[in-house]
């Protein structure tokens, strides 16, 4: 019916996510009653549910038998759906050790522009059959079409966990991660900020009592841990809440993807850094070219996540090689630009 | 079953031969001499891959020694319109570098360089035809490896990994291609610089690479791959257990992963491979059993000490019969010889034999070797099954003659019911191998139109004029509507009613 009418649509799950990436704009598509676990076997290691499903409703079922998604996709708030996780394509504090969310995603099933329903991948992890169009629709920001429903790969919970805190300046964390990578250490999360690393073991009983003995530091209560870690993958932690005052003086969050070797950033602001120096988020009233260009000479990008002025777009762009490759994909799965159109580049 | 007529007419080979002039003429101009072949003696030793079964000549084979040397290549193809088929070591399984009568085979083996070792961020940054093993070996000195290890690994290419997703024992706990792959550069098909990923752990806008990883050359050409290396494990050992039945086989399998373990392998012979493979290597395989299941943990010492004590626990509550644990390295790899020989060995039993490589999940194990036994029976051919079964991906070889045709249209059709029966239990055409030329009529089952049809978008998108190795991985309509006929013929619809998600 849309595409008859060429209206374009928003798709939306809990809204959980709408301040990131570009405005949302169009009717919105509302998928929460698209809702359900279809089926989860955990001698498989796979979840099936439908979009709208709750993303708290899934945890708690795959908690239940001991399971996790591994890639800790942050929440935001409560009410995020399954969808909405898979379109935004964002992962928490144990990417760098675990992997994205992209590599946990399965197989998908999408409505695309001319009303169609098409299933890729399936419910196997090994599946080379056609091109892995599942693992380019997370991330996609809902541009290539309505994901209905999703596969995804989970794992065990780890058996033990412990967060251990040292009191570092940010070079000499770096170095100290970097050294810690290319051992084989249980090692699950980082996160640095005002001269403390904090880092997550998560294994076997042995690995991280070993592995406790090895690294040394402080060890932080189980039960601050937790809730801390939370905070850091949500976004509830307080480095990332900006105030009104905050906004009207014009600070603004970005997330700068980066090489985790680059070397500290003299960028303006304050910062967190996770993935062993691959994630590091800024606090910046700094212009948007500045940071751009400090996450381009790296090797990497910049994405500005939370802002009263999103003008200079909330994503870097791909080379224009690869924006026309964008701009085909979304000619092949969505003519009409029916499905949030302008939402990952406002011409695409 | 090639895809061109055995015998050509005269005008189609005189139509060839002023073809081939041309694009040699127009290649010469831009290419040293050495690196163009177009004799017919020269052409030959490249009419095929792993699998042998189809070949063709090339037009022209092309080995270009520089970036500046591909460009210029590209560029020329792109403008006469000819068909490129890239090309590593030619190890693939699935005819996914079956050389185009009309095309230019493009061998990248002289892309063989090792342009960076990182021990500091833990990456490789090598050209597309160094060899998977090449690059472990490498990496060895800093204590890292690089974790996709595909059995033919001492050969293949880490561009032809790539274009694959290539698999191998160890993905079940480290990951496919995929997962280790950070960046892939290359050139599209008309020769401008593509960039797929990133050094960082995402690049911006779509997920590109995640399409490129297992395009099987139908995208872009690759010229230089970024992976992630991993830390050496300190130990390793393996546990072999025997079971009575199948069955139990396959509960073993899922009760170990219930546990909460993923082990490092988890790899199952069948009973007629378990002999094949022990006549040829004398592991000191338990011929008794009905399948022997192969279980690896890896880490610290304490590590695995704990998990082979809870690995032990689910195999022996699953009914193994016989359960030995490796007690060194030597026996370790002992343990593993049979199963990493399985198709050599299947090579000295029989003539010819075909490798299947569907996966379904791993509850219908037991339900699919009863299946591939009772095909073995009606199609009268022996099947021998290896088994990655921590991810459910099935090796069945089948064992043939290729010099009886009749032989081998039986062998393609059990096959192609192998491939079916894994749909219709709620898997895959193909879990590493790709699917080439070899399985593009089962793909027919397993997509719809509709599906089919967004595949050719995506193509297209990347590649607008069908260049890169067309007419692999993704069915035509008129070829799908034509093995839907040929079922009808044989008594049985397409599985019109599956459900295929």
């Amino acid at each position: 019916m849309a595409g008859a009418r060429r209206a374009a649509l928003d798709i939306r799950g809990g809204g959980t996510k709408a301040f990131y990436a570009e405005a949302p704009s169009g009717e919105p598509l509302d998928l929460t009653r698209l809702a359900g676990i279809s089926s989860y076997e955990p001698t498989e290691l796979v979840v099936t549910a439908r979009a709208g499903t709750p993303l708290a409703e899934l945890e708690a079922a795959i908690a239940a038998r001991g399971q996790c998604l591994p890639c800790e996709p942050p929440r935001f708030a409560p009410g995020g759906t399954i969808g909405g996780m898979v379109a935004a394509g964002l992962s928490g504090p144990a990417r760098a050790s675990m992997g994205s969310l992209r590599d946990f995603v399965m197989g998908v099933s999408l409505l695309n522009g001319r009303g169609e329903v098409l299933c890729f991948g399936g419910q196997v992890m090994k599946n080379v059959a056609g091109y892995d169009v599942s693992r380019l629709l997370a991330g996609s920001w809902g541009v290539l079409g309505v994901i209905c429903e999703v596969s995804l790969k989970v794992v065990p919970v780890a058996r033990a966990t412990a967060t251990l805190c040292f009191d570092w300046d940010e070079p000499h964390a770096l170095r100290q991660l970097y050294g810690w990578a290319a051992q084989a250490l249980p090692l699950r999360a980082s996160c640095w900020q005002q001269g403390q690393l904090r880092v997550r073991l998560d294994g076997s009983e042995s690995a991280v009592r070993a592995a406790q003995r090895k690294l040394g530091g402080a060890l932080l209560a189980p039960d601050v841990a937790a809730p801390w870690w939370d905070s850091v993958r949500d976004q509830q932690h307080e480095f990332f809440h900006l105030g009104d005052a905050d906004l009207a003086s014009g600070v603004c969050l970005w997330r700068l993807s980066v090489p985790a070797v680059t070397a500290p950033l003299d960028l303006p602001g304050s910062r967190l850094i996770e993935w062993g120096g691959a994630q590091r988020w800024w606090r910046s009233a700094a212009p948007a070219s500045q940071l751009r260009a400090a996450a381009a000479s790296a090797g990497g990008h910049a994405t500005l996540v939370r802002a009263a002025d999103k003008s200079p777009g909330a994503f870097s762009r791909p080379s224009e090689a690869l924006m026309q490759i964008h701009r085909r994909l979304k000619q092949s799965f969505d003519p009409e630009r029916i499905f949030n159109p302008g939402r990952l580049y406002a011409d695409l | 079953m090639n895809a061109t007529p055995q015998n050509p007419l005269p005008e189609e080979r005189l139509q060839r031969a002023r073809r081939q002039a041309e694009v040699v003429e127009a290649l010469a101009r831009v290419l040293p001499s050495r690196a163009i072949l177009s004799r017919h003696e020269d052409t030959v030793p490249y009419e095929c891959d792993g699998l042998t079964a189809y070949r063709e000549v090339p037009l022209v084979v092309a080995l270009p020694e520089t970036d500046a040397q591909l460009v210029a290549l590209l560029e020329i193809c792109h403008a006469l319109g000819v068909p490129i088929v890239a090309r590593g070591a030619g190890t693939g399984l699935s005819g996914g570098a079956l050389p185009h009568r009309f095309g230019v085979s493009l061998s990248l083996a002289k892309f063989n360089k090792i342009l960076k070792i990182d021990a500091l961020a833990a990456t490789a940054t090598v050209q597309c035809g160094v060899r998977n093993l090449a690059i472990s070996e490498a990496a060895a000195r800093f204590g890292l490896y690089y974790a996709p290890d595909p059995s033919s690994q001492i050969a293949c290419t880490i561009g032809g990994n790539v274009a694959e997703n290539a698999g191998g024992v160890h993905c079940l706990k480290y990951g496919l291609t995929l997962h280790n792959v950070l960046r892939v550069r290359g050139y599209t098909a008309a020769g401008e610089a593509v960039e797929f990923g990133s050094e960082a752990l995402d690049a911006p806008g779509l997920d590109l690479l995640a399409v490129v990883v297992g395009s099987e050359g139908m995208l872009a050409v690759m010229t230089e791959i970024t992976v992630k290396l991993i830390p050496k494990p300190q130990l390793a050992r393996c546990i072999m257990a025997s079971f009575s039945d199948v069955e139990s086989a396959g509960a073993a399998v899922a009760d170990v992963i219930a546990r909460g373990i993923i082990p490092a392998g988890l790899e199952l012979m069948d009973k007629p491979m378990t002999a094949v493979a022990e006549n040829y290597v004398h592991a000191g395989y338990d011929l008794a059993a009905a399948a022997i299941l192969l279980c690896e943990s890896d880490g610290t010492p304490e590590e695995v000490d704990e998990e082979i004590g809870r690995m032990t626990a689910a195999l022996e509550q699953s009914g193994a019969s016989r359960i030995e644990v490796s007690r060194d390295e030597a026996q370790r790899l002992k343990f593993w010889s049979g199963r990493k020989n399985a198709f050599a060995a299947s090579g000295g039993i029989s003539p010819d034999y075909m490798c299947m490589d569907s996966t379904i999940p791993r509850k219908r194990l037991a339900e699919m070797l009863r299946s591939i036994e009772t095909m073995a029976q009606r199609y009268g051919l022996r099947c021998v099954n290896v088994f990655h079964a921590g991810d459910g991906n099935l090796h069945p070889l089948i064992l043939f003659d290729a010099n009886d045709p009749e032989e081998l249209r039986r062998c393609e059709r059990f096959g192609a019911d192998i491939l079916e029966t894994s749909v219709r239990l709620g898997g895959t055409v193909t879990g590493e191998h790709g699917v080439g030329v070899e399985k593009l009529n089962s793909m027919c089952v397993q997509f719809s139109p509709a599906e089919r049809e967004s595949f050719f978008g995506v193509k297209r998108a990347f590649d607008p004029q069908g260049l890169l190795n067309p007419g692999k991985v993704i069915p035509t309509l008129q070829r799908c509507a034509e093995y839907g006929k040929m079922h009808v013929h044989r008594g049985m619809l397409p599985f019109a009613e599956l459900p295929r998600f």
